[in-house]
């Protein structure tokens, strides 16, 4: 199976060669390609699932790795490789299984669209690097395809590259993770030099093999940090950008200008994921310290503060956002948070069921979030929408189970187990009890901001009749008292309809999902966990029943209860109040949702410190530039001119006008002395005569002295 | 002594006329005048072979050659120009120079405060014994430039013949 | 003011007029008449020296300024000849007229 790894990701790219060369025209073989191929990559990939599982009965090999030496120079050697792991299975399955969902419901979303072609060809690219990133076994193939994943959300966030938001969305997301790249590169190049080997597992000699992980425990750099933590930390900066942890979490918003199929496989369940990916991938390393695999390392205390510290941010800025994908964008990134947390007390079997999770529930929720905006028209502000749950029923059905997964209602939908792992993890942590009332907290937010977009989109009167308005005029014209229909300037748009079934049934395969996976892997059966550390899955109803999980549980079925109540409570109870007047958060605490709208001012703080600091920076290069070397080289240039000039002036006046006037003083000396000779003699004797005069005398006073 | 004076202006002061006249005759005539001065200086002096050969030759001569040549070269009516030519100044200041120049030497020299040795017979039988005996090489010389002279003055003054037109 | 003093001076005055004339005059005539007075002037030297020298028995200055005479009146004649072949030529007896030999 291991030699047929490597097709999973081969036809996805095959895919996109051959639609980048398609015409626009031709949209049925740009989606069929894609489609087919996606489907080829999922029946691979359940073959390599069953291969995993065959080897998880713990008698097989758990782990199957292929390498192969990609070029050498000197003695250095760079080779790639892929490996076939539980969580290599379970992340290809997920992946090529909503990928193709998603891809059917593009067929329907993109429909209207005149880039057809193009889209698919870009969403085919993405595949294939996601799944070349999910199966590589050396950390350069992974690097590889996590900057090809990091071009294609640029390419698919700039689709609409003539708006000028989604254009500077696509540059801030793509400048954004770079800079978390930077810091990822100088953890391979460290890890490289101390290991010798970017192969994660190669038969002893790999990075994450004992030998090397023994290696890097016991060096030591300047700071006291072992190498080991150093790298970790590296590397974890490239998560923190591509995952949107809380200081580089700004691109994530900005990125729903991107088509919403989009949204939802790129930045709710496969590339941010990459993020948490790597750091389960790499998870030895995270894990590994003086004292053995002791949980509590520096390098997942710091994954865990700050994914409790994003979930919790993340969830405040949710509950004050009034565009529908902003919500959900706001919600990914606090999730991510959750599973960063999970990954940093719980290990890789906590953070990445939940990873699993979130992206059937995130990619529904998006996927709904798509055929709302559709089927309204691109209405995207929820201050504009409402009552669409007579309207279309099946979406308000799916979205109602996708919002309940989320905010994890009890025992019936995945996210409850989930998220209660991660909770449960926290609970039993030994450094800090904060990530875990962080983690409550933000389980509360996460079932407000939930009820309360719900509210807004799917009860109470339907105020897209009202126009497209923006929120303040509509609640102007909602003051005034007018009918609607009596309002002159006001355009009536049709009424929503429900999606074509292309794109619901994607949804309706997505719920159901979104309720079973959870049985996976509950305390009673935690057959994922066992599946990805490689023992067998025992069945057994009474660890359910344990104190710690217990209390647990019930302690998060009150905050999602507490939650749902207060949601409820605020904009559930008259939703036809929701028409008028401001959001009902705003009037407890207006600065509060002033600050919570303006997500708390780090894009105007981003600006200011970071660009305006280049800027600066930049113009006082500029200016040193024009005046301090520029001024230089003219001097010099001035200088050389002057030189030239008097050069010249002393050429022309002084050697040219001395050797002039010397000629003609010549000639009149000359027309002087030929006077002399005027042909008279009597000139000339008078010349003789002079002449033998002062002769005479000379000889008489020559004899006179002597 | 008074002879002397009375020979002396008259010999400069026909030289100074023969040398300021406009009259180009009258310029000759004055010259002649200063010819005959000279001749009774040198009969004042005891050189009567001198003297008599001056009065031959140069009044006889040359005095009369420069008529003719005056009178050849349309001299006689009296000149409209100039008589001096420009630059005249500087010839005066020559002249002068060389006569104080002379003057000077003379009268400041010792040579010539010598006394005066006693007249001696300077007959014309000596004078001819001398040209035979001592001076015999001037005398044929003399006469080689004579005769050179004489052809030369008449070629020289040979009209030139004219092409038949 | 011994005699020789007088008639040195008498010639020098002489041969200075004479001189003066050749340096002034315009026709070649008068600068002629000039050239024969300068000789005159030192044949009366010569004539003064021998009367008041110190030996007049030589007759040396007598034999000197006969040659002196002879010698004059040839060349009286030859310039004269020279002086009538100019005037048919340039048609003038001027010497500041005749300056072909400027070139």
């Amino acid at each position: 199976m291991i030699k047929f790894l490597w097709l999973i990701p081969m036809f996805p790219l095959l895919a996109a060669a051959l639609s980048a060369l398609a015409k626009q025209r031709q949209r049925k073989w740009a989606a069929g390609l894609a489609i087919g191929s996606m489907l080829l990559a999922l029946a691979l990939s359940l073959c390599a699932f069953g291969a995993a599982l065959r080897g998880a009965g713990g008698d097989g090999v758990t782990r199957q790795v292929f390498n192969f030496p990609w070029f050498k120079f000197a003695e250095i050697q760079l080779s790639l490789g892929w490996v076939l792991d539980p969580l290599t299975a379970v992340m290809l399955v997920m992946v090529c299984f909503v990928g193709l969902l998603i891809f059917i419901y593009s067929v329907g979303y993109m429909a209207h669209d005149e880039n057809f072609t193009r889209f698919f060809c870009f969403l085919s690219l993405f595949a294939a690097a996601m799944l070349g990133l999910v199966l590589s076994n050396s950390l350069l193939l992974f690097f590889m395809c996590w900057e090809l994943v990091g071009l294609t959300s640029y390419l698919l966030i700039g689709f609409w590259y003539h708006k000028p938001s989604a254009s500077a969305a696509a540059k801030k997301a793509f400048i954004t993770t770079r800079i978390g790249d930077l810091a990822f590169l100088l953890g391979i190049a460290w890890l490289y030099s101390q290991t010798g080997t970017l192969l994660f597992y190669d038969a002893g000699k790999g990075c994450l093999e004992q030998s090397a992980m023994s290696l890097l425990v016991t060096r030591t750099t300047a700071i006291g940090l072992t190498a080991s933590t150093g790298i970790s930390l590296l590397l974890f900066c490239g998560a923190v950008g591509k995952s949107g942890q809380v200081p580089l979490h700004v691109w994530l918003p900005d990125a729903m200008e991107g088509p919403t199929p989009v949204s939802a496989l790129i930045h709710a369940a496969t590339m941010v994921a990459a993020g948490v990916f790597l750091v389960a991938r790499v998870y030895p390393l995270f894990a590994s310290s003086m004292l053995g695999i002791d949980g509590a390392t520096t390098a997942l205390t710091v994954v865990t503060w700050v994914g409790s510290i994003t979930a919790v941010f993340a969830a405040t800025i949710a509950t004050a956002q009034s565009d529908l994908k902003r919500i959900l964008a706001y919600s990914t990134v606090s999730q991510l948070g959750f599973m960063m947390m999970g990954l940093g007390m719980g290990g890789v079997a906590v953070g990445m069921f939940h990873l699993i999770t979130h992206a059937f529930f995130k990619a529904l929720l998006f996927l709904g979030a798509g055929s709302v905006i559709h089927g309204c028209h691109e209405e995207q502000d929820v201050r504009c929408l409402g009552g669409l749950r007579r309207f279309m029923p099946v979406t308000f059905a799916t979205y109602a189970i996708g919002m309940l997964a989320l905010s994890g209602f009890p025992l019936l939908f995945s996210g409850f187990w989930s998220k209660d792992e991660i909770l449960h993890a926290a609970h039993h942590w030994s450094s800090s009890a904060w990530p875990f009332y962080l983690g409550l907290f933000g389980a509360l937010l996460t079932a407000f901001y939930m009820t309360r977009q719900v509210f807004y989109v799917f009860f109470g009167n339907c105020r897209l009749a009202l126009g497209r308005t923006t929120g303040s005029e509509q609640r102007m014209v909602a003051h005034a008292g007018l009918p609607a229909t009596q309002h002159p300037r006001v355009e009536l748009p049709p009424d929503p309809h429900e999606s074509p079934s292309l794109m619901v049934g994607p949804l309706i395969i997505l719920a159901i999902f979104s309720i079973v996976l959870g049985f996976f892997g509950t305390p009673a059966w935690p057959w994922f966990q066992a599946f990805l550390d490689g023992v067998p899955a025992q069945l057994s109803m009474a660890r359910l029943f344990e104190s710690s999980v217990l209390s647990v549980m019930g302690l998060s079925t009150a905050v999602v209860f507490l939650g749902l109540g207060l949601g409820w409570w605020m904009y559930g109870r008259k939703p036809d109040a929701l028409n008028e007047g401001p959001d009902a958060l705003e009037v407890i605490w207006p600065n509060l949702f002033e600050l919570l709208r303006r997500k708390y001012f780090v894009d105007e703080i981003y600006e200011w410190a970071v660009v305006g600091l280049h800027a600066r920076w930049a113009l006082a290069c500029d200016w040193l530039d024009r005046w301090v070397w520029n001024g230089a080289v003219q001097l010099c240039s001035l200088a050389v001119v002057g030189v030239a000039w008097a050069d010249r002036f002393f050429d022309e006046y002084i050697i040219n006008g001395g050797f002039d006037q010397a000629c003609r003083r010549l000639r009149g000396g000359g027309g002087l002395l030929s006077r002399l000779q005027d042909g008279r003699v009597q000139n000339y004797l008078r010349i003789i005569g002079i002449a033998l005069t002062v002769l005479a005398l000379i000889l008489i006073w020559g004899c006179r002295a002597a | 002594m008074s002879i002397f004076i009375i020979l002396a202006a008259l010999t400069v002061a026909g030289a100074v006329s023969a040398l300021s006249l406009r009259n180009l005759v009258h310029c000759a005539l004055a010259l002649t005048v200063a010819f005959v001065g000279l001749a009774g200086l040198y009969l004042q002096l005891g050189a009567q072979f001198v003297g008599f050969a001056q009065i031959l030759v140069y009044i006889g001569a040359v005095a009369i050659l420069v008529v003719f040549a005056i009178l050849l070269t349309r001299g006689s009516e009296p000149p409209r120009q100039p008589i001096f030519s420009p630059g005249w100044l500087g010839g005066a200041v020559v002249a002068a120079v060389v006569f104080s120049l002379l003057t000077g030497m003379v009268l400041s020299s010792e040579a010539v405060t010598r006394e005066i040795p006693p007249l001696p017979q300077a007959t014309v039988a000596s004078l001819g014994e001398g040209f035979m005996t001592r001076y015999i090489l001037p005398l044929e010389v003399l006469g080689l430039l004579l005769t050179a002279a004489l052809i030369g003055a008449v070629i020289i003054a040979l009209k030139e013949p004219r092409e038949s037109p | 003011m011994t005699p020789l003093h007088a008639y040195l001076v008498l010639s020098a005055l002489l041969f200075s007029i004479g001189l003066a004339g050749a340096l002034i005059r315009r026709n070649a005539i008068i600068v002629l008449i000039g050239i024969e007075l300068m000789l005159n002037a030192a044949n009366l030297n010569f004539i003064a020296f021998w009367r008041f020298g110190p030996n007049p028995q030589a007759l040396t200055g007598i034999v000197f300024a006969i040659f002196s005479i002879a010698v004059a009146a040839a060349e009286a004649a030859v310039g004269l000849a020279l002086i009538i072949s100019i005037y048919r030529h340039y048609q003038t007896a001027n010497v500041d007229e005749i300056n072909s030999m400027k070139d």
